[in-house]
């Protein structure tokens, strides 16, 4: 019964939007993610979350005069530029007022610097995590809602220092991720007065990690911090790791964090522990009854793919206009302190506060916090496998 | 007591791994070599011929596994060996129908054998990827350790653990056993005979009356043995995903050619010269050193030649030095 009032609500909502809408402009949002590649599976979700924060405006009609906004969707094949790059003018041929996207850091970098720099088109990326895009030259015109990998380094320093932790090995996966992120953790812990005992590379594929194990094992430490993939390198180094009894405990960053990971190696893997960017608390409770069975909102990235088109169109009404040059410099503004907080589903009542010439702290699916050139200050969603299981037990 | 310890840091972390990974590459490069010295090219699709044969063994053993059978503390994978070496036969002896008969009869060039196994390399691996997926599959079970390293620490009151897995027991014992056959087949035999006579002077062979298609047939029946023997001792060890196999190739190539292409002692010495060079050189002996040298002398860094990283290039690296000072490898091979 719930269900129905809901429904006919949302299509009488939705009825009388359109019917206002008939002489209101349409603002077109462009999301591109890798719905093919590596991440294919992630993106679906991602995807929902942020065309469910645009269906969400739309029934309010409460953007601008009413404005209609609307999806269009393209690839970046995660890993592939060249695709990226061409897909991204296509969206701006077809007029978009904003992009979502990209997913991965690479392709993010490069529709960047090809597409949205030489267009004055603002980005917003719900999940380029590279600490590279930080500093890169965007003319204020790229944020992400995802951390940078540095952040994630502090925390893990943090979470290190509380367990008590006093010296690691560390081994990281050799790409700009695993080296950027392997860095982050070291500088870090180093920081706060622990010690590295050694840095070694792996490589993904490869046949054999005795070597390897033997150098780590050899260098010793409280634990085994492993910078990896999970279907990777990193699972054969935690095998090697495990079957020569060189370490039984192990520090996983967020390429480490996935259900496939404890079901591979078993109740060895109990007690490790680790983080993954996410957030806990009253915004992602919402978003998740907002999304029922339609879609994962806890899955990866998704929350801040919500966030990440609700700061678009938060921004369009404060500079009461759909031209990126106009209100790219407000994302700031409504994304942090000071004004109301606003959580999903409270959309339409951020969007009344802004034509009123009030202020509005968008907190979000994610609980955003945007610092420094434009990124999320970033919270992490603690893990410790227990039972062979990766349980939450708490954020940071 | 310290030095014991040093004993067991050494055999722990560099001789059980090292001597399970040679025998692994041994028995790869055992493959290539025959396939070189009878049929006189370097088949690069052994590496996913190696996938194929551990593709079919895994998917017998899920289905014995769900039937219910197993060998005990042995992986139910043995007993599903025999089927996966038959359908890798099946599968080898159609590529040689369909595609090799055909280059063969026109007597072309090795280099032009090479280029075609590169193409049935990308199919192989195009086919065991679409049959089983691109991901990790296991299908690993029984007992996991012979010696486990905190079983050994409790037995002995060593500092140090010894662990030796129950798949590395498996391979090297495996290893010694396939070897034996082989030897005794190619020496004792009259089909090994041949297949020697073949390998040494074609010519001279089809003159007194050795059938080359059935020397070539028996070839690759004994190459798909040895490929799914390698294949599935491989995953039983570490993991079993297809892209990996195709990785393994440069190891395995590299030891048969360390140790002489086309000679079958050369391409298991030189599987274990590869093996232990990776391990070895890039070792980190602070552990080592520690318990051997004098208090006060222990050292502070890792004591380490070479990072990790360079451990690929310490296998080409003796690959280059042994053909610059013997061409033909350790062993007399034949002339590449």
């Amino acid at each position: 019964m719930k269900k129905l009032l809901l429904a006919s609500t949302a299509a009488a909502l939705v009825a009388s939007g359109a019917f206002a809408g008939g002489h209101a402009k349409e603002v077109k949002l462009g999301v591109q993610f890798g719905f093919t590649g590596p991440i294919e599976s992630l993106t679906g979700p991602m995807a929902a979350g942020a065309e469910m924060a645009m269906a969400e405006v739309t029934e309010s009609g409460k953007l601008l005069d009413a404005a209609k906004v609307t999806a269009i969707r393209a690839d970046t094949g995660c890993i592939d530029n060249g695709l990226s790059t061409s897909n991204a003018e296509r969206l701006i041929a077809e007029g978009i007022n904003g992009l979502i996207g990209g997913d991965c850091s690479g392709v993010t970098g490069a529709i960047l610097q090809n597409v949205a720099i030489p267009n004055g088109m603002v980005m917003i990326s719900p999940s380029a995590t590279s600490p590279g895009l930080s500093t890169v030259e965007d003319n204020d015109l790229f944020f992400r809602t995802a951390p940078s990998d540095a952040r994630e380094g502090q925390v893990m320093a943090e979470i290190l220092q509380e367990r008590g932790v006093q010296s690691i090995a560390l081994t990281y996966t050799n790409n700009d991720y695993g080296k950027g992120l392997a860095d982050a953790i070291q500088s870090n812990f180093e920081a706060v007065g622990g010690e590295v005992t050694i840095v070694a590379a792996h490589e993904d594929g490869k046949a054999d990690y005795s070597a390897e194990m033997g150098a780590l094992a050899s260098a010793g430490g409280d634990l085994l911090v492993v910078a990896g993939y999970l279907d990777q390198g990193g699972l054969g180094i935690i095998n090697a790791a495990l079957d020569t009894g060189a370490f039984d405990t192990f520090g996983l960053p967020g390429g480490m964090i996935g259900d496939s990971l404890p079901a591979n190696v078993g109740s060895a893997l109990d007690g490790s522990y680790g983080q993954i960017a996410g957030s806990g608390g009253e915004g992602i409770e919402k978003l998740k009854e907002m999304a029922g069975d339609a879609f994962d909102a806890t899955s990866p990235y998704t929350p801040e793919s919500y966030d990440a088109a609700a700061l678009f169109m938060l921004a369009m009404q404060a500079a009461n206009s759909t031209d990126p040059a106009d209100y790219g410099k407000h994302i700031l503004d409504v994304a942090n302190a000071p004004g109301e907080k606003i959580y999903p589903g409270e959309l339409g009542k951020a969007l009344d506060i802004l034509r009123e010439g009030g202020e509005v702290d968008y907190v979000g699916a994610s609980a955003v916090e945007l610092i420094g050139p434009g990124e999320s200050a970033g919270t992490y969603r603690m893990i410790e496998v227990q039972n062979g299981e990766n349980v939450t037990i708490g954020f940071k | 007591m310290d030095f014991l310890n040093a004993i067991i840091a050494l055999l722990n972390f560099v001789v059980v791994p090292a001597v399970a990974y040679g025998s692994q590459l041994a028995l790869g490069a055992l493959g290539v070599t025959l396939i070189y010295g009878i049929l006189r090219f370097s088949n690069f699709a052994h590496g996913d011929t190696m996938a194929f044969g551990a593709m079919i063994t895994v998917l017998f053993t899920w289905l014995f596994q769900s039937w219910g059978i197993s060998l005990g503390p042995l992986p139910t994978a043995l007993l599903a060996l025999p089927i996966g070496i038959l359908g890798c036969m099946a599968l080898l002896l159609a590529t040689d129908r369909v595609v090799y008969r055909f280059y063969r009869e026109q007597k072309a060039k090795p280099v032009i054998l090479v280029i075609v196994s590169l193409g049935v390399t990308f199919i192989l691996n195009g086919l065991v990827r679409f049959i089983i997926g691109p991901d990790d599959q296991r299908f690993a079970d029984g007992e996991r350790f012979i010696v486990s390293a905190r079983t050994f620490k409790e037995l002995t009151g060593l500092r140090e653990g010894l662990a030796i897995k129950t798949t590395q027991g498996i391979t090297v014992i495996t290893a010694v056993v396939v070897v034996a056959l082989l030897f005794w087949f190619l020496n004792r035999t009259r089909t090994g005979k041949s297949m020697r006579a073949y390998s040494d002077n074609e010519d001279l062979a089809l003159l007194s009356g050795i059938n080359p298609e059935r020397v070539v047939m028996i070839t690759w029946l004994i190459v798909a043995g040895l490929a799914t023997i390698a294949g599935v001792l491989y995953g039983l060890d570490k993991s079993f995903k297809p892209f990996t196999y195709f990785q393994l190739l440069l190891p395995i190539f590299a030891s048969a050619i360390v140790g002489g292409l086309g000679n079958p002692i050369g391409a298991i010495a030189g599987g274990f010269v590869i093996a232990f060079s990776e391990v070895t050189v890039t070792y980190a002996w602070k552990k080592v050193l520690t318990y051997l040298m004098p208090e006060g002398l222990e050292p502070d860094g890792l004591v380490q030649l070479l990072s990790t990283d360079y451990k690929l290039a310490v296998s080409f690296l003796i690959l280059l030095i042994v053909l610059l000072f013997k061409p033909t490898g350790l062993f007399k091979g034949k002339a590449v």
